[in-house]
């Protein structure tokens, strides 16, 4: 087993003329489920890119699954999920999910284990009364899911989702939860879950908080809780980010 | 299911490689004869569930070449140059719009991202494009050819084949201009902007209205630098020569090469990594 799914050290994003991370040094435990939690336009989006290595401009160092995040061997070992739904409208969602996995496995031996493998993910996002359906058709949490199904196909062993959840009723939000964690336990997927939404952090074996392009802390949320002495993630959040901003100008990376 | 293999031995722990200017240093690689034609059935199967636009694309250029048979009812002659030409210009123009947009939808979607980040290659990506398009420039050329020889009375004297094959280039012409100039174009808006932008200069210049020769010598220069100019050429060679002359030979290579040129640019702008 591979000590961390994610390791970065001094890792660096410049877009434009703008720094949006700053020399994060951070590391992603196999196998679980990390939330990175933080408000919108933190930084959050911009470094899952990076893990996925569609990002620009990134410098330091970016471990992803023993390899520098880009390299042509992660392509198939990373699934990643855009915040906005990323598939063809135009398609149903067997359609999406068979061009998808055409491209992951390709060729005509691999036909039955992609036929596997479309219904596994179509079975995992709970889509199956809308297998045959125009993805363009279906409402924004279904053609979420349909996105999410993309990235399971051929059971990747790390999985970058963009606030998978928002804009979901709570019985979906649940029911996604309860798959994250069964691929963490099952298949033994790293997950890293972002999302703006504090009482999700709760679900997480893990998390990180950012803020402002820096990691604000690393840890479980029990140990979040008990370190700021507060009730909730949502209030160990808060008070670590008057803490960083009480102490401006000292400059304190991860924790 | 696959469970999380450990990290491959013979990588070191950490790849202390700095993942600093990664300017798409992702290998291209030689074609992928299975994702190029599951990219090409896929754009493909896109188009099935619009019907409306397979039905605009093949007909309407049928429908512009009877129209212009019966607007030139008293003098055949100018129908049979100016409806050569058009069977050259249809599928360019065609391919363009169709092109433009489709790889724009695929880059404001994040479909490109997606497949980007997975194992496909730029140039099964391109290639897929260039595939399905250009089988559906086969059938819109076939039938606006054969309607035009059949039943208009275009009098060609060389071989309809050729003619064909000219439409053809010209359909991988658009497609490649179409895939470049989605590059530039932040909205469908723009895309659809860009047609008369590329393509109405190379209209005019391309000796559709008036002989290439009669045109002010800076234009007659600018229009030889233009690849429709060629293109326009072919059709006409065709029209009044039996044989394949060099001059068609030439013109086709043109074509070709300048279809080829414009997908490689193109494929520079497709970037694994963004800002």
């Amino acid at each position: 087993m591979m000590n961390n799914a994610v390791r970065a050290d001094d890792l660096t994003v410049v877009r434009g003329r703008r720094t949006v991370l700053h020399h994060l040094g951070f590391t992603v435990p196999p196998g679980r489920i990390t939330g990175l939690l933080g408000p919108s336009g933190c930084g959050k989006s911009t470094l899952m890119r990076a893990i996925v290595g569609t990002q620009a401009g990134v410098t330091g160092t970016l471990d992803v699954l023993g390899h520098a995040a880009g390299h042509p061997a992660l392509r198939s070992r990373v699934g990643y999920v855009t915040q906005a739904p990323s598939v063809y409208d135009d398609l149903t969602v067997r359609q999406n999910l068979e061009y998808f996995a055409a491209i992951l496995d390709p060729g005509r031996a691999a036909a039955e284990r992609r036929h596997e493998h479309v219904t596994q993910a179509i079975t995992d996002v709970d889509l199956g009364s809308h297998a045959d359906a125009l993805a363009g058709t279906l409402s924004g949490g279904q053609r979420g899911r349909v996105s999410l199904a993309v990235a399971l196909l051929g059971a990747p062993e790390l999985l970058v989702l963009d606030e998978p959840t928002v804009g979901l009723d709570p019985v979906l939000r649940r029911d996604l939860w309860h798959l994250f964690h069964q691929l963490a336990a099952t298949r033994g997927t790293t997950l890293l879950v972002s999302s703006h939404v504090m009482d999700e952090a709760e679900r997480c074996h893990r998390l990180l908080l950012m803020r402002e392009g820096e990691i604000l802390a690393a840890d479980t949320p029990g140990a979040l809780r008990t370190r700021t002495g507060t009730d909730t993630v949502e209030a160990a959040f808060l008070r670590l980010v008057d803490e960083a901003a009480a102490a401006s100008r000292t400059q304190e990376p991860t924790r | 299911m696959s469970q999380t293999s450990p990290m491959d031995p013979t990588s070191p722990m950490s790849t202390t490689a700095p993942t600093a200017p990664v300017t798409s240093a992702a290998p291209t690689g030689a074609l992928n004869a299975s994702r190029t034609t599951a990219t090409a059935a896929r754009v493909l199967r896109q188009l099935r569930h619009d019907p409306r636009t397979i039905a605009l694309m093949i007909f309407v250029p049928c429908l512009m070449l009877v129209l212009l048979r019966y607007v030139f009812d008293a003098s055949p002659r100018t129908f049979d140059d100016i409806g050569a030409s058009l069977l050259g210009i249809f599928p360019l123009i065609t391919m363009f719009l169709v092109t433009s947009i489709a790889t724009l939808r695929e880059r404001t979607s994040g479909t490109l991202e997606r497949l980007l980040a997975m194992p496909l290659g730029k140039a099964d990506l391109i290639a897929g494009y260039a595939l399905a398009f250009g089988a559906l420039a086969v059938v819109q050329s076939a039938l606006a050819t054969g309607l035009a020889e059949w039943f208009l009375g275009l009098d060609v004297t060389g071989s309809p084949w050729l003619l064909l094959l000219v439409a053809l280039l010209d359909a991988l012409l658009g497609t490649a201009l179409g895939l470049f100039v989605s590059a530039f174009a932040a909205s469908e808006f723009q895309a659809v902007q860009f047609m008369p932008a590329v393509i109405f200069p190379q209209l005019l210049l391309c000796g559709l209205f008036t002989p290439r020769s009669d045109m002010h010598p800076a234009l007659t220069a600018v229009s030889d630098a233009l690849p429709m100019s060629y293109a326009v050429d072919a059709m006409n060679q065709v029209l009044h020569h039996t044989d394949m002359t060099t001059t068609f030979v030439r013109d086709v290579l043109i074509v070709a090469g300048c279809a080829l040129l414009v997908l490689a640019l193109g494929a520079a702008t497709l970037r694994r990594r963004t800002a």
